[in-house]
């Protein structure tokens, strides 16, 4: 079953992904199914729910790493997988050894040459250096991206990451958990520098994420993976407490903040879905 | 070790070089000792990053039944520890789960590749009587009677090994610091990996010529980990890694000669020990003097 709100607004935009009653078996198990998604170019959505109901399946969807078994999608124009090269990915939960001596930038450089066979050539090597500092300069990430990666903290480690999501100059950026086990000002700070990507360089951006208040006031898209059930829709059309708590059976209140934010409280994120299912 | 026995060791370095290289043997194994040091020291830089010491060395250790099967039905023992090395490494690949990029899923494995290699080796050492005194330099490492054939196809294999190394370096850093993300820009991490793991076959059988079996890690693990001590660069790092590696095997080699009868593989261990600890002491001052400065 599927909900679909408010993507009929947007015909004048393009669209960088479009799904339709898209499905996915995976060990004769339905990840999700139902799922109808209309992402315009250049919009923030952020894909929600709870552990285990698909959201890194969803994402390696779109890669195309995963085939669907029922349904259609369709990614910046193409089949999944056929865009991969204008996809910046940051798979989920990525820290590097503490004792990995290898610096931050040529972490963020590989994102940009790492695929090139044979040794560099000099007169190449100087743009990849200029495109590589100027990525490093937009995440602010200067200050300590000739330390070995594995010596800086978990929101360094992120930003440089992000850095080399960026690197190839992306029409659409994945980001997989992209805050979690950040503390709360690197959460705020991480999802406002996304966002700003998102806003000045055109970049589509999906986000998976575990908790939406940190992202909620920048998104313009949500999907709303639920046991069994998918809804996806504008921000303000889907984040109300009837939707939520329909969707996860559980009881969630959707406030308003006196400077007009939305703030989701009894997030869906019951211990009994931690126990029962593991996310693949 | 007749021969070296009337070198004396001077204050005069042109004479000591020219005593050095006076026989012909001590010519080659400072030609095979070099060759063997730089391959060692870039393939051995890739293998620290990827936490693949065991299969390194477990390959090393493959190459003990290859090169003792070799003697016992009288072929060069280049061709046992290649031969041996080779199949092991793909034994190895071939074990790993398909799925898995974890290297820990990796080690059993690996554990069961080694027993099995060691018990052949065992069984050719018995089955070749009067063999023992070529188990010695077999674990051990020599430096005696490299002739200029063994030369030759060290080079060659060493010069080929360097290419597909020059060839995949960017790939393969990109595959062992982040499989997924490489994975998802098309880099064929699965096949790299096995790849890597022939070429660390082929390597860790040229090292085990001059260091053997037991001790390949003195140039495959202690130059590539002390030059990561050093720097955080990867092409400095290759740079420096291959540096230390030659000046340790220069320098055991010459020790060697002027101090019969002492074993090549002690001194190679203990200069590449001497220079790791070195690192490691620099390293910490280093990493002090900038908390502090950090503190400041």
């Amino acid at each position: 079953m599927a909900l679909q709100m408010g993507t009929q607004a947007r015909t004048d935009m393009r669209m960088a992904i479009e799904a339709r009653s898209a499905a996915v078996h995976l060990g004769g198990r339905t990840v999700w199914q139902g799922l109808d998604v209309a992402v315009g170019e250049g919009q923030f959505v952020a894909v929600l729910g709870p552990n285990g109901v698909g959201k890194s399946t969803l994402i390696k969807a779109i890669l195309g790493l995963i085939p669907l078994s029922a349904g259609s999608l369709t990614v910046l124009g193409g089949h999944p997988g056929e865009r991969n090269p204008e996809i910046g990915y940051l798979p989920q939960r990525r820290t590097f050894d503490a004792g990995l001596r290898v610096r931050g930038v040529d972490v963020v450089r590989l994102g940009l040459d790492g695929d090139r066979w044979g040794l560099p050539l000099p007169k190449r090597r100087a743009d990849v250096d200029d495109r590589v500092a100027a990525v490093i300069d937009l995440v602010d990430a200067g200050a300590y991206a000739n330390r070995p990666i594995g010596q800086v903290s978990g929101g360094e480690q992120q930003r440089l990451l992000i850095a080399q999501a960026l690197v190839r100059k992306p029409a659409m950026l994945l980001l997989d958990e992209p805050l979690d086990s950040l503390d709360l000002p690197n959460q705020a700070a991480v999802a406002a520098l996304v966002a700003r990507i998102c806003r000045d360089q055109g970049v589509t951006v999906v986000m998976v994420a575990h908790d939406v208040n940190p992202i909620l006031s920048y998104l313009d898209h949500v999907v709303y993976l639920a046991p069994g059930e998918a809804v996806s829709g504008d921000p303000e059309t889907v984040i109300t407490s009837q939707t939520l708590t329909r969707l996860f059976r559980t009881p969630i209140e959707v406030l308003r903040t006196s400077d007009g934010r939305l703030v989701v409280v009894g997030q869906p994120e019951p211990p009994a879905y931690h126990a029962d299912r593991h996310q693949h | 070790m007749a021969l070296a026995a009337d070198a004396h060791l001077s204050w005069n370095l042109a004479e000591d070089m020219r005593q050095l290289f006076a026989f012909h043997f001590m010519v080659n194994a400072y030609r095979a000792g070099t060759i063997v040091a730089v391959v060692a020291a870039v393939v051995g830089w890739f293998m620290v990053l990827r936490r693949q010491a065991f299969a390194g060395h477990t390959l090393a250790l493959v190459g003990f039944p290859g090169a003792a099967g070799a003697t016992w039905l009288g072929v060069s023992a280049l061709w046992g520890f290649f031969g041996f090395c080779l199949a092991a490494a793909l034994c190895i690949a071939g074990l790993r789960p398909a799925d898995g990029h974890g290297y820990s899923e990796e080690s059993a494995g690996i554990g069961v590749v080694q027993a099995f290699a060691l018990a052949c080796g065992f069984l050719f050492v018995s089955l070749y009587h009067g063999f023992l005194n070529g188990v010695n330099s077999l674990l051990f490492g020599s430096f005696l009677g490299v002739t200029d054939n063994q030369v030759v196809v060290l080079l060659i294999v060493g010069a080929g090994v360097l290419a597909a190394v020059a060839g995949m370096a960017r790939p393969l850093l990109f595959a062992s610091l982040d499989p997924d993300v490489a994975a998802a820009r098309g880099v064929p991490v699965r096949r790299l990996s096995v790849l890597f793991l022939v070429l660390l076959g082929v390597t860790v059988a040229g090292v085990s010529q001059i260091t053997g079996s037991l001790l390949v890690f003195a140039l495959l693990v202690m130059p590539p980990a002390t030059a990561q001590l050093l720097t955080p660069r990867p092409a400095l790092a290759l740079v420096v890694a291959t540096a230390i590696s030659v000046v340790v095997t220069w320098l055991a080699l010459a020790v060697a000669y002027f101090f019969p009868p002492s074993p090549i593989g002690f001194f190679l261990t203990t200069f590449a020990f001497a220079g790791y600890v070195g690192a490691a002491a620099f390293r910490r001052a280093s990493d002090r003097r900038r908390s502090l400065a950090a503190a400041a």
